[in-house]
């Protein structure tokens, strides 16, 4: 008896090598380092490792391969979405490492296992030594959103969906401030996360049941065959309902808000902006690889609660005082905005429908410009801890103008406003819509974008035209990271809504995906 | 389709019938000898350990234990059918295996550096 080994392609996967081997040397550093030196060295490795996979995707650019024995399709849509999650990874990784804006030089608790509030706690809180865990356990997440991807099996993508949620569930529960509201974020992103990906393994095992195969290809071609029915019916959607979670798609969306708040702010500005990203690639391989022939089974679906996330989104938003939780919800109303965009025309052939590029541009705006929102976050401070309620921010802008500039302008593009990366994202997914016919659609997210619209402005005018308060916040200055991140997100911001024609162009020619 | 799922129902069967089979009939066949071990909630493996001394939870040192327990568990339950396998496998399945052990020790490396081994 012989066993055909599975061809393997090592090019091909070179983005998901160099950031796994990243993550990898990463534990061997906290096992072996010495303390002192630890946080420059993990930091760098951590960078090289995400910027080696940033690289490798764009030296890629172009493959349309099936590998690994079928389980990865590393195709023009895998890799752009791979690039977009190993670039803002990168930024991410920078906002975990800003040491000049805590005064104990961190937004990470030292020792997560000592319990909040107890003696030992109080010592460690003004201690300056650093927790270099989440260097590791964040490079490991980002490669799992990558594999995630370019997952072209169920399984592969349950594992890849594993993957990338332990260390998130972990790294949201070590905020160095407000340690019990972090825990109890971690505690409850952890079990609704464990719910979700249950629902997501009962949906590949009945459409296993179905099919008889667990490859996407394969998938599709059973189901065009009209096996299964009933079972195929009600795996997809399981394996939606346990994608959605992750997107924070409401009705699925009831952690994001308390997630949010709870986490690190660096670790809430990576979980919007990267696990976004890979849940939504994720989402379009499914329906459309896998189910791109069940089309009106999911149609009326992916409709119904793009509708409703964008409602919850935009009132649910008006209601917030907190400014990390008002971000939360809009992320829900974008999640929605993506879903409008993802039913656009699909991929038939080599030809790229407008559904998918207009979800691969819109992903990344979104993702550049909710970065930097959190990262402004970071900067507004009141004592020991980051000033997040709104009456908090009443005359930023006389205190520092160009904070308020920066935020006025996230907040701009997440509004949806011309001259922004969101207007153009925002255009791009509701022409798709539209052009597939689904007008109706796009003027629920059109009106649901004005709703939106009112809670971003607000904070603009509070910070504008409101007198400060007599102790308000103080604005940190931000070391090099941070300044770089924001730098980095504010131009992309700019340039994405005033010549956004190459990344566009880029997007239009990278939407394609093999199975 | 479904008569594919005739055997699992069988089996199923067959273990209701089994279970039910041995506590029904125990009682009447079974020869009885108390001692205290009886008596503890598992009879076999070790003894359990006292409570802790102000009650209620449990070091969470069980805890890493149990999981590096499971660590090295999976590590075998893939070893044993390559290494049963090994021949038709060739050298590629060698690679494979030398890269999966390599990143479990990688996990050992850590937990033993970080004094997860130590019990107190």
């Amino acid at each position: 008896m012989t066993i055909e080994a599975p061809d393997l392609s090592l090019a091909a996967l070179a983005p998901l090598l160099f950031v796994f081997g990243a993550a990898c040397i990463g534990v061997l550093v906290e096992a072996f380092g010495p303390r002192d030196s630890r946080h420059p060295v993990q930091v760098a490795v951590a960078l090289v490792g995400t910027l080696g996979g940033l690289v490798t995707t764009v030296l890629l650019a172009g493959t349309r391969e099936v590998t690994a024995g079928g389980a990865l399709a590393v195709d023009g849509a895998g890799l752009f979405l791979q690039a977009t999650i190993a670039g803002l990874g990168a930024l991410s990784l920078l906002l975990f490492a800003e040491r000049n804006l805590d005064p104990a030089r961190s937004a990470f608790v030292v020792s997560a296992a000592v319990p909040a509030g107890s003696v030992r706690d109080r010592e460690l809180l003004t201690v300056q030594r650093v927790q270099t865990e989440v260097y590791p356990l964040a490079t490991f997440a980002i490669g799992g959103m990558m594999l995630f991807v370019t997952a072209n099996d169920l399984l592969v993508m349950f594992v890849a969906l594993e993957v990338l949620s332990l260390p998130l569930y972990l790294i949201s529960g070590l905020a160095r401030r407000r340690r019990l509201l972090s825990q109890e974020a971690a505690v409850k992103y952890f079990l609704l996360g464990s719910f979700a990906s249950a629902f997501f393994l009962y949906g590949v095992a009945l459409v296993y049941g179905a099919t008889g195969t667990v490859r996407l290809a394969g998938v599709r071609e059973a189901v065009a065959g009209a096996e299964g029915g009933t079972l195929v019916v009600l795996g997809l959607a399981l394996l939606v309902v346990g994608l959605l979670f992750k997107a924070s798609v409401a009705p699925f969306h009831t952690w994001t808000p308390d997630v949010y708040q709870g986490a690190p702010t660096p670790v809430t500005a990576f979980m919007a902006a990267c696990t976004k990203v890979a849940a939504f690639g994720a989402i379009l391989r499914l329906l459309y690889v896998a189910f791109g022939t069940e089309e009106w089974t999911w149609r009326p679906l992916v409709y119904g609660v793009a509708i409703v996330s964008m409602v919850i989104g935009a009132v649910l938003g008006l209601t917030q005082t907190d400014l990390k939780r008002m971000l939360a919800y809009s992320s829900v109303a974008h999640a929605g905005f993506l879903l409008t965009g993802v039913l656009g025309l699909p991929a038939t052939g080599d030809a790229a429908g407008s559904g998918l590029p207009a979800v691969m541009f819109y992903l990344l705006a979104y993702g550049l410009t909710t970065l930097g929102a959190f990262a402004v976050l970071t900067l507004v401070r009141s004592g020991e801890g980051e000033a997040t309620h709104l009456s908090q921010w009443a005359g930023l802008a006389q205190r520092s103008p160009l904070t308020a500039a920066v935020m006025s302008l996230f907040l701009l593009a997440l509004a949806g406003i011309p001259l922004t990366s969101g207007f153009t994202g925002k255009f791009a997914v509701f022409r798709a819509a539209i052009e597939d016919g689904a007008w109706p659609l796009a003027l629920v997210a059109l009106l649901a974008s004005a709703v939106a619209a009112f809670f971003y402005l607000r904070v603009i005018v509070l910070m504008y035209f409101s007198e400060p308060a007599v102790d308000g916040p103080t604005v940190g200055v931000p070391g090099l990271p941070t300044t770089i991140v924001l730098a980095v997100t504010a131009a992309a911001t700019l340039l994405l809504g005033i010549v956004p024609g190459a990344v566009l162009g880029l997007a239009d020619r990278a939407a394609i995906f093999v199975g | 389709m479904l008569s594919t799922y005739v055997p699992i129902v069988g089996l199923f069967a067959l273990a209701a019938a089994f279970a039910l089979f041995s506590v029904a009939v125990a009682p009447f066949v079974g020869p009885r000898r108390y001692n205290r071990a009886k008596l503890e909630a598992y009879e076999c493996g070790i003894e359990p350990v006292d409570q802790p001394l102000h009650g209620g939870r449990f070091p969470v040192k069980y805890y890493l234990t149990a999981m590096l327990f499971i660590v090295f568990d999976i590590e075998i339950v893939f070893l044993y059918p390559w290494a049963v396998a090994n021949d038709a496998l060739g050298v590629f399945g060698l690679v494979e295996m030398v890269v999966f052990i390599g990143t479990v020790f990688l996990a050992y490396a850590y937990v033993w550096r970080r004094g997860g081994l130590e019990w107190d």
